[in-house]
């Protein structure tokens, strides 16, 4: 039985971040910034893993891990700061807290 | 083996490019587990079981549930009502359900043609994940519990200030009455529901 190629699992990545990247960069409601944040990380575990696939090495998904709980650790402080903007400017654009009040 | 790979892959980039073009964030949260669901399909596929498992477990369960229930907590409001009997249309949910139907029947392929194991050509145990894990790289281990506890602790401080900010705002008499709803929820994001109690 013929596997799948790393390539296409790599491909099948790139596309998925680059989705994601685009949805940062269009969207200015605060929560699909966040969700195509996600898509990003999900896209880099997915690239850990099919090279650790192609290898048949467990350290892919070690990393794949560690990005696992790095957007845990983000996305719980992300949507605190939702809330928090939603409070303070009672919208969730993105542009309304582009002041710093230093 | 390799069918199942190439309709996943499509499965995930459909439902991801619905999750960056809808303009309802609960619209695009259900097509975001469909692609999830279809990612963890692929892990599968390459032999990495465990990966699959953890981002069913915890992508499409724990974080998107956080995500859902701050959405909900967004949309408190006379018009969360209309708006919910809106969001349970047909139109709203049949396209994810379909892409999460393509996915059930690629998982009873997969378990009707048995031996779970033999697809990919050379799977990685979870074993040898554990191995790895807690061998080379235990330093990485600690340093990823250290970044949720710091995670935990922001999160919470970013909560019990806006806690304080409506339990000030709640004061007001004439405001008790429409803020008590978010005013709990507040709370209870930030853990102060028994100290308030105490207060009274």
């Amino acid at each position: 039985m013929a596997s799948i190629p790393m390539e296409y699992g790599l491909l099948l990545a790139g596309m998925l971040f680059a989705l994601g990247l685009i949805g940062v960069l269009v969207r200015r409601n605060i929560v699909f910034i966040l969700m195509s944040l996600e898509i990003m990380l999900n896209a880099t575990g997915l690239a850990f893993v099919a090279a650790g696939a192609r290898w048949a090495q467990a350290d892919g998904q070690v990393m794949y891990l560690f990005i696992l709980s790095m957007a845990a650790a983000e996305v719980a402080i992300g949507l605190a700061l939702v809330l928090k903007l939603r409070r303070q400017f009672k919208t969730l654009d993105a542009d309304a807290a582009s002041r710093m009040h230093g | 083996m390799n069918a199942v790979f190439y309709i996943s892959a499509a499965v995930a980039l459909i439902s991801t490019v619905m999750v960056i073009t809808r303009m309802n964030a609960i619209h695009a949260l259900l097509y975001f587990i469909v692609s999830l669901l279809a990612v963890a399909v692929i892990f599968f596929t390459l032999g990495a079981a465990f990966a699959a498992a953890l981002e069913v477990i915890t992508y499409a369960g724990a974080i998107m549930v956080l995500f859902v229930f701050v959405v909900m907590l967004l949309n408190l409001g006379p018009s969360s009502t209309a708006q919910e009997s809106q969001w349970l249309s047909l139109r709203a949910w049949i396209v994810p359900a379909i892409l999460a139907l393509v996915l059930v029947g690629e998982l009873t392929f997969i378990i009707a043609r048995g031996s779970l194991q033999a697809h990919a050509a050379s799977p990685v145990e979870p074993k040898q994940v554990g191995v790895a894990l807690f061998g080379p790289y235990l330093l990485g281990v600690e340093l990823a519990a250290l970044l949720l506890l710091a995670g935990m602790v922001g999160a919470y401080h970013l909560g019990r200030e806006w806690g304080v900010e409506i339990e000030r705002e709640g004061e007001r008499e004439s405001e008790r009455a429409g803020e008590w709803e978010s005013g709990r929820a507040g709370e209870w994001e930030s853990g102060r529901v028994g100290e308030r109690e105490t207060r009274r």
